[in-house]
């Protein structure tokens, strides 16, 4: 987990050359994205929509991860704290101070970035290993503060959290509606993140990540790079606490704790971290396990563990990432 | 034409008519409960024994099936309550028992007054479920907090425990039953003459508990659990506390004192709302879930059986499985089985039954495994839960 080689040009998460673009992606970027849309639309028709939303929530928070992992090669080992943070903020606001679930997630984006900002401008200049047990020393704090802090209620954390009005308005009550807002900031955020990894911010990042060195010696100030892609991951990441908090109104301690935390990077893992879309099937095949082998007793957490290591050892880029290979196209 | 009406209408009729009777055809019990972590030794996999050795010695009464379905929470609240939302939603489970950790079960319970089901809660310990966010569709049937922090707390009082000390978890659960205990040995004129918290999943206990003799405790308390409560208390056999004071447990569970030994847990004083070697009854029951599940019962698996038979018996008087009614049947019948002598079910889900003090035998006292606790006293179930004219629950009248 030290060294994370990404060096090698097939494996990166970098923009496929000399294939025609239409709005900023590529052919088959084109038609994932699409496909992601069409099946996040019929998605709540087929499931059970709040298994979709759960879905859909860590689905962000594990691409929230990826921004950093897969176009950085940095390993954030406590990315849930600014998940669990923001998922703390936004049931408190909606909870106690009566936000519309709109402003309770975005004040939980609010509280994300800036504990991300203060958090990333200590950890960035570190690599590696470091980076990673900086980071979880930190998520360790968010933690054992979760934990005490009156406003959380401790181990029985946050509950009863209305879903509230959406802009004082609509009701959220029911599932489908629900769902309706949920999907649509998740497409946002799938844009707004690919946009980010495709932008010269993020052609910037991997050439940070591939030759940190010459990326200096080109005049880029490499660590104000890396504390924004940095508070970027923590903001995502705040996003999808939020929308979690707000749908399934409750905030627990499950949310910042160091479990979660590995989790994610199983995630981000599995699906495939030199893909941009692999954490989403990462994240879906782990919520799916969860709720599925739940009815088997104890073998959860084994077979994850299973899973996890198939994967390592036999198909190290990841489920999209070796598809991607097979089919010869970046995925 | 007209034939195809009055078919569609007779269909209808018929279908309303066995809905008003048992919904989704058939009685659904879910055990929501932890089969991997912390609490899957004390509820888990026994607690889906319990439930379903309650449903076949129950017999087929009802002429549709009962059905016990169960599910790992793995302690997540969000992975339990998306799992007793689909149960609900989609499964047609009329009930959801068990579930340990306080975080899901409040979830739960919430759900359950959404969806209009119902929660019976025991391996959970949180007074909170029957205090301040009480629900006319939970109940809460084995212990809690209050009860046996409390009950631990007068009992030692009246045994000559008069300088308290208390080890306490750093978190809400450690505060809470300081603070309910705090006020009953005080109450009962002893003293509490130190405390100090210790974090959560610490190992090392030395310089915590070595602060209790120098203040001159008599009785040390416990106030933590898991590994935190077997780590303390191993610390302290080993540094012989156990000879100058009592050492009382405020939770702890059969299956605790199995993985800690007698060697390390022998003279700990505590309270359960169940042993099997108490009577003839109880001892006839455990034999029959050792056979099954290869561990004798804790109080909250036992708990199980119980609330689940007490609740198929409501259904049998009433022949519905909507939840108003069935909750009137439990609340207005007491509960007369092994577990409990005339239990009753007060109005904010409290099942009020006796606890019993007990203390761990030593090695030489034991004439084998499973044969770890002395009933010294009965507590009352007046007396052990936290009475309804200090409830904060809102559907209590005062």
């Amino acid at each position: 987990m030290t060294e994370i080689n990404t060096s090698h040009a097939a494996d990166t998460i970098a923009f496929p050359k000399g294939e025609a673009a239409a709005l900023g992606m590529s052919r088959t970027h084109l038609v994932m994205m699409v496909g992601l849309v069409a099946l996040v639309a019929m998605a709540p028709f087929a499931f059970y929509p709040l298994f979709v939303v759960k879905v859909l929530c860590f689905a962000l928070f594990a691409l929230s991860l990826n921004l950093m992992l897969g176009n950085l090669g940095l390993l954030s080992f406590g990315h849930a704290a600014y998940f669990g943070l923001s998922s703390y903020s936004a049931a408190h606001a909606a909870k106690v101070m009566g936000f519309t679930p709109e402003l309770a997630i975005l004040f939980g984006v609010v509280v994300a970035l800036v504990v991300g900002a203060v958090i990333g401008a200590l950890s960035v200049r570190r690599k590696g290993i470091y980076f990673a047990m900086v980071t979880l020393a930190f998520a360790q704090m968010v933690y054992f503060f979760s934990l005490q802090a009156r406003f959380t209620g401790g181990e029985d954390g946050i509950q009863q959290v209305p879903r509230g009005q959406l802009f004082g308005l609509i009701s959220l009550q029911n599932d489908m509606t629900l769902y309706a807002l949920v999907a649509t900031l998740f497409v946002l955020g799938v844009l707004a993140l690919y946009r980010i990894t495709y932008s010269p911010f993020g052609h910037i990042l991997r050439s940070i990540r591939d030759n940190e060195g010459r990326a200096i010696s080109l005049g880029y100030r490499v660590n104000l790079y890396k504390w924004l892609a940095f508070v970027l991951g923590a903001g995502f990441a705040g996003l999808a606490g939020g929308m979690k908090a707000i749908s399934f109104q409750l905030a627990s301690l499950t949310d910042v704790y160091w479990g979660m935390s590995g989790e994610v990077v199983l995630m981000a893992l599995i699906g495939g971290m030199n893909t941009f879309f692999g954490p989403i099937v990462g994240a879906a095949l782990v919520v799916w396990m969860q709720n599925e082998l739940a009815s088997f007793g104890a073998w959860v957490t084994i077979v994850q563990g299973l899973v996890f290591m198939v994967c390592i050892l036999a198909f190290r880029k990841g489920i999209l990432g070796t598809l991607g290979q097979f089919l010869t196209r970046k995925l | 034409m007209k034939r195809t009406v009055s078919c569609l209408a007779m269909m209808v009729a018929l279908t309303t008519a066995a809905h008003a009777q048992m919904a989704n055809d058939g009685i659904k019990i879910g055990v929501l409960t932890d089969q991997s972590g912390v609490f899957s030794s004390l509820a888990g996999a026994g607690s889906v024994v319990a439930a379903n050795m309650a449903v076949e010695d129950f017999g087929d009464k009802f002429g549709v099936p009962v059905q016990v379905v169960s599910a790992d929470h793995q302690n997540k609240a969000d992975v339990g309550t998306q799992i007793a939302r689909q149960w609900y939603d989609v499964e047609g489970v009329d009930v959801i028992v068990d579930v340990p950790n306080s975080s899901v079960v409040l979830a739960v319970q919430e759900l359950a007054r959404e969806k209009d089901r119902m929660l019976i809660a025991s391996g959970s310990g949180t007074a909170a479920l029957t205090n301040e966010s009480c629900s006319p569709n939970g109940m809460h049937w084995t212990w809690d907090t209050y009860a046996v922090a409390v009950s631990t707390g007068k009992a030692m009082v009246e045994q000559g425990g008069d300088k308290w000390f208390f080890l306490t978890a750093d978190y809400a659960f450690g505060h809470t039953m300081q603070k309910d205990v705090t006020a009953v040995v005080e109450g009962a004129g002893a003293q509490v003459v130190g405390s100090v918290v210790a974090p959560l999943n610490t190992a090392d206990f030395s310089s915590y508990l070595l602060q209790a003799p120098a203040a001159g405790a008599n009785v040390i308390a416990l106030a933590n659990g898991g590994t935190d409560t077997i780590n303390s208390l191993k610390q302290a056999q080993e540094f012989g506390l156990n000879q100058q004071a009592r050492l009382a447990g405020l939770a702890i569970f059969l299956t605790d004192v199995h993985s800690i030994g007698l060697d390390a847990a022998q003279g700990l004083y505590l309270t359960t709302g169940f042993y099997w070697d108490r009577t003839e009854e109880s001892r006839e029951w455990s034999k029959r879930f050792f056979d099954r599940h290869g561990a004798m019962p804790t109080m909250a698996q036992a708990g199980v059986y119980s609330a689940v038979t007490h609740y198929l018996n409501a259904i049998a008087q009433t022949g519905t499985d909507s939840a108003a009614p069935v909750i009137a049947q439990m609340k207005a019948t007491p509960v007369n089985d092994f577990f409990a002598q005339n239990g009753t079910i007060r109005e904010d889900g409290r099942m009020v039954h006796d606890m019993y003090l007990a203390q761990v035998k030593t090695p030489a006292e034991s004439s084998g495994p499973w044969d770890y606790y002395k009933i010294l006293a009965t507590v009352p179930g007046d007396e052990a839960f936290r009475p309804l004219s200090e409830s904060a629950c809102p559907l209590v009248k005062h």
